[in-house]
C-alpha cells in the first residue's frame, strides 16, 4: 500500500468535514465500545486474563526465533511450505512464483492485513491474475478502489447507501438498500467463486508452535472456504505472530474476539494444519505459509517491542476519540489508529508518518483497552522524542520548545511572562470570555474556542491564598 | 545470506542473543514449556451444568438446540425441525450416521461429500465448548468440513458427554483421543454472519444461514 501518513493533518481536516463519513463512524463507534464493555463485564476476570495474554506474547518475543523455528519444523513435518519474506515485495515475488508453478488464473482472499502492506492484488493483477476479495467488507472496497479503514471492518466508513450503488455498478442488478438485501447478493454472486478458483490467500490470526497450525478467525465462513476449497492455500501473516502451545491460543482467542467486536467467539475459528491426504480428501494439495518481516523484527530489544504482541483486535482504534472522528483513511496507511500512530513509523520510517505520534491525546483510552496490555500512549511518547532529537519536528515547533525550555529554567521570568499572558488573554477574551483567534495558532483556534483565562496566574493564587492564611 | 537466515539472525542479535544457532538451553526451554502446555485462566463465576450452559450459549448465538433420549429419536427430530422451518426434506450426512432409522422418518437421505446445491448437512462432532455455546469438528475422509459449510443448513448430532468447559479440556481429548491435530479444526458458533455493511448483524454471511444441535444425552444411548 501506497503510504499516505505524512499527510495526516490536511486528510484529517478533509474527513473532519466529510458527513457522509461523520454519519458512518458515529454509528460504529456505540456499537463497538458498548459490545467489548459488556464482553468484559461478562467475563469477570479480564485483567488475569489480560495478564496472562501479556505474558504469553512476552514469552514467545523474548525467544521469538526459537518459537518460529519450531513451528516451521512442525507445518513442514506436516506437508507445508514454508517460505520467509524480508520485505512486501518479497511476498509479491514468492506469492507470484508460486502461482506460475501452478498455472494459477484465479485467487480468492479472505482478509489479509499483511496483504495491503505488500500491494498484493495489484502485483497480482499485473501479472494477469483475478484477484477476488471474499469478506463482505474488502469485496465492497474492491469494487469501490479502496483501502480498508480499519483492521477488522474494513468498510467502515461506507454507508448503506454508497454500498447500493457500488453493488448496482458491479452486479447489474436491481438497487437494494437493505443490509441483509445487500449481503445475500454478495453471497450469490461470490460462491462460484469460490468453487472455481485455483488458489486460496488468508492470512493467519494465529501460527501454533506446537503443531504447526495456522489459524484464522472469521464470522462470515469465506477464510474456512478460502483455506478448504482452492487446490491451492497460501497462509501469509507476520513473525511476530507465533504462539506456544494450543492453550495459549486459546487464552488469547478469549480476549481478541471480546475486545474486537464484543463476541464471546468468533463463529468460525479454524486451524489448519498440512495437506491434503487419502485420510482427509479434503483441503488443498498445496500449503504454503509466508513469514513476513517487513519491519518487525527491527522493533525487538528497543523500547518498542511491546508493540509487537498486539493481536490485532482494533480496540485501540475503536475506543480512540481521534480515530472516531477522523476515521482510518486519515493515518495513511494499513494500520490506522493507535496502533498504527507506534506500527507506521517503526514499520515504514519515522520520517514518513510525522504527524501520527502527534495524532493523540494520550489519554490512555487505548491502553485501558489493550487486551495484551500495550503501553501505547507511552510509545507514541518514546517516538515523539525520537523525532525531536532528530531534529524532525518543524522549526517553529523546536524554537518554541526551547524558549519554552529556557523560561522555565528561569522562574521570575517564567511567572513574568505567564502572568502578562494570563491578563492580555483575559482583556482579549472580552465580555465573552472566550478566545476565537490567537495570533500565530491557528491550528488550535481555527476548530474550537478557548475559554480565555481569569487573569492571574495559579502560582499568583497561590500567594494570595498564603498570605491571607499567614 | 537467505532471507530466512537473515531474519533469524537480526532476531538474535536484537534480542541480545549470541549469533549462529538456538543454544542448547533455549531448545530445551523451548520443549519443556511444550510438554507442560499450561493452561490459562477460565472464565470466572457459576459455570452451573455444562449442558445447560451449551444450551444458552448456543442459542445466544443463533444456533437452535433440541434435545432427544436416544440416537433413534434423532430422524424424527429432524423431520420436525424440516417441516416446522419448511426446509427441503433432502439430506446429506456423514457416514456415521448412515445407519439411523431415516426411512421410517420419511427422510431423503444420502451419504457423499456435499455439493453446492445440497441444502442440508448433517454432521456429529468430536465435543462442545460450554463457555461459548461451540462445536468442534475434525476434518478426516468419514467427517468432512464442508458437510457443515456449503448447504445453507446445518444439522449437528452431539453427544452431551461431550461437553467440555473451555478449549484447553477439548485440547486435552483430542491429544488423549487422536496424538495429534487433523488438517482442520473447526470451531462452529452458530450461524456464519456478517456485520461489514453499517455494524448491522446479517445472518447467512458465505457459510449457513441455520445451526441446529440435537443434543443426545449418553443415559439413553
Amino acid at each position: 500500500m501506497q503510504i499516505a501518513s505524512m499527510h495526516f493533518k490536511a486528510n484529517a481536516s478533509v474527513k473532519l468535514k466529510d458527513s457522509t463519513l461523520q454519519k458512518a463512524m458515529l454509528k460504529a463507534k456505540g456499537k463497538f465500545v458498548d459490545g467489548r464493555a459488556a464482553a468484559i463485564q461478562e467475563l469477570g476476570n479480564f485483567e488475569e486474563i489480560r495478564e496472562a495474554g501479556k505474558s504469553i506474547r512476552n514469552r514467545v518475543l523474548e525467544n521469538l526465533d526459537v518459537w518460529l523455528l519450531r513451528f516451521e519444523q512442525e507445518a513442514t513435518a506436516r506437508g507445508a511450505i514454508v517460505h520467509w519474506a524480508q520485505t512486501g515485495e518479497e511476498v509479491n515475488r514468492i506469492v507470484l512464483d508460486i502461482a506460475r508453478q501452478h498455472d494459477v488464473k484465479k485467487v480468492i482472499k479472505s482478509k489479509s492485513m499483511v496483504s495491503e502492506e505488500c500491494a498484493l492484488n495489484p502485483a497480482l493483477e499485473s501479472a494477469g491474475i483475478q484477484v477476488v476479495e471474499t469478506d463482505l467488507g474488502e469485496y465492497i472496497l474492491q469494487l469501490a478502489h479502496e483501502p480498508p479503514s480499519h483492521i477488522i471492518a474494513p468498510a467502515v466508513h461506507k454507508t448503506r447507501e454508497e454500498v447500493a450503488d457500488l453493488f448496482v455498478a458491479a452486479h447489474h442488478t436491481e438497487r437494494k438498500t437493505d443490509a441483509a438485501a445487500l449481503a445475500h447478493e454478495a453471497r450469490e454472486v461470490l460462491r462460484p467463486h469460490f468453487l472455481d478458483a485455483d488458489m486460496g490467500i488468508s492470512g493467519a490470526n494465529f501460527l501454533i508452535a506446537e503443531t504447526g497450525s495456522t489459524v484464522v478467525v472469521s464470522n462470515e465462513g469465506n477464510g474456512r472456504m478460502v483455506t478448504t476449497l482452492p487446490r491451492v492455500h497460501v497462509a501469509i501473516t507476520g513473525v511476530e505472530k507465533v504462539v506456544p502451545t494450543l492453550e495459549d491460543f486459546s487464552t488469547l482467542l478469549r480476549l481478541l474476539t471480546r475486545s474486537a467486536t464484543g463476541q464471546p467467539i468468533s463463529n468460525y475459528v479454524s486451524l489448519t494444519t498440512g495437506t491434503r491426504s487419502v485420510d482427509d480428501p479434503e483441503g488443498p494439495e498445496y500449503f504454503h505459509i509466508i513469514l513476513v518481516d517487513s519491519g518487525r523484527t527491527k522493533l525487538l530489544g528497543t523500547e518498542l517491542q511491546p508493540a509487537l504482541r498486539c493481536i490485532r483486535c482494533g480496540a485501540c482504534m475503536n475506543h480512540c476519540p481521534v480515530y472516531q472522528n477522523v476515521g482510518g483513511h486519515a493515518y495513511g496507511w494499513v494500520y490506522p489508529g493507535p496502533i498504527g500512530s507506534v506500527l507506521t513509523p517503526a514499520y515504514v520510517g519515522i520520517e514518513n508518518a510525522l504527524d501520527l505520534p502527534q495524532a493523540a491525546t494520550l489519554c490512555n483510552e487505548c491502553g485501558v483497552v489493550c487486551p495484551v496490555k500495550i503501553p501505547l500512549p507511552d510509545l507514541m511518547r518514546v517516538l515523539r522524542e525520537k523525532q525531536f532529537e532528530g531534529g524532525m519536528r518543524p522549526w517553529a515547533e523546536r524554537l518554541s520548545m526551547k524558549a519554552w525550555r529556557w523560561a522555565a529554567l528561569h522562574p521570575r521570568i517564567y511567572a513574568l511572562l505567564t502572568q502578562t499572558g494570563a491578563k492580555f488573554l483575559k482583556i482579549l477574551g472580552g465580555r465573552e470570555k472566550m478566545l476565537h483567534k490567537l495570533p500565530g495558532l491557528d491550528g488550535w483556534t481555527d476548530g474550537r474556542d478557548m475559554p480565555a483565562p481569569a487573569g492571574e496566574t495559579f502560582r499568583a493564587a497561590y500567594v494570595r491564598h498564603k498570605r491571607k492564611a499567614g | 545470506m537467505n532471507s530466512r537466515e537473515t531474519i533469524l539472525a537480526r532476531i538474535r542479535a536484537n534480542l541480545g542473543k549470541p549469533s549462529g544457532e538456538p543454544e542448547e538451553q533455549e531448545l530445551i526451554a523451548v520443549s519443556e514449556y511444550l510438554n507442560v502446555h499450561p493452561s490459562g485462566p477460565l472464565p470466572e463465576g457459576e459455570w452451573g451444568d455444562l449442558t445447560e450452559r451449551f444450551k444458552a450459549r448456543a442459542k445466544a448465538l443463533g444456533s437452535t438446540v433440541d434435545e432427544v433420549a436416544s440416537m433413534a429419536e434423532i430422524p424424527d427430530a429432524i423431520r420436525r425441525y424440516l417441516d416446522a422451518n419448511a426446509l427441503p426434506n433432502a439430506v446429506v450426512c456423514w457416514p456415521e450416521f448412515e445407519m439411523l432409522p431415516w426411512r421410517n422418518a420419511g427422510i431423503a437421505f444420502n451419504v457423499r461429500p456435499v455439493e453446492d446445491k445440497d441444502p442440508i448437512g448433517i454432521t456429529g462432532a468430536f465435543c462442545a465448548i460450554a463457555e461459548t455455546g461451540t462445536l468442534m469438528l475434525l476434518s478426516n475422509a468419514a467427517t468432512r468440513a464442508i458437510t457443515s459449510l456449503l448447504p445453507e443448513t446445518h444439522i449437528a448430532i452431539l453427544n452431551t458427554a461431550r461437553i467440555c468447559k473451555g478449549m484447553e479440556e477439548a485440547w486435552n481429548l483430542l491429544r488423549v483421543e487422536r496424538g495429534k491435530v487433523p488438517r482442520a479444526v473447526n470451531f462452529i458458533s452458530g450461524p456464519s454472519r456478517t456485520a461489514d455493511i453499517e455494524q448491522t448483524i446479517v445472518i447467512g454471511a458465505h457459510g449457513p444461514f441455520r445451526v441446529h444441535v440435537i443434543l443426545v444425552s449418553l443415559a439413553s444411548t
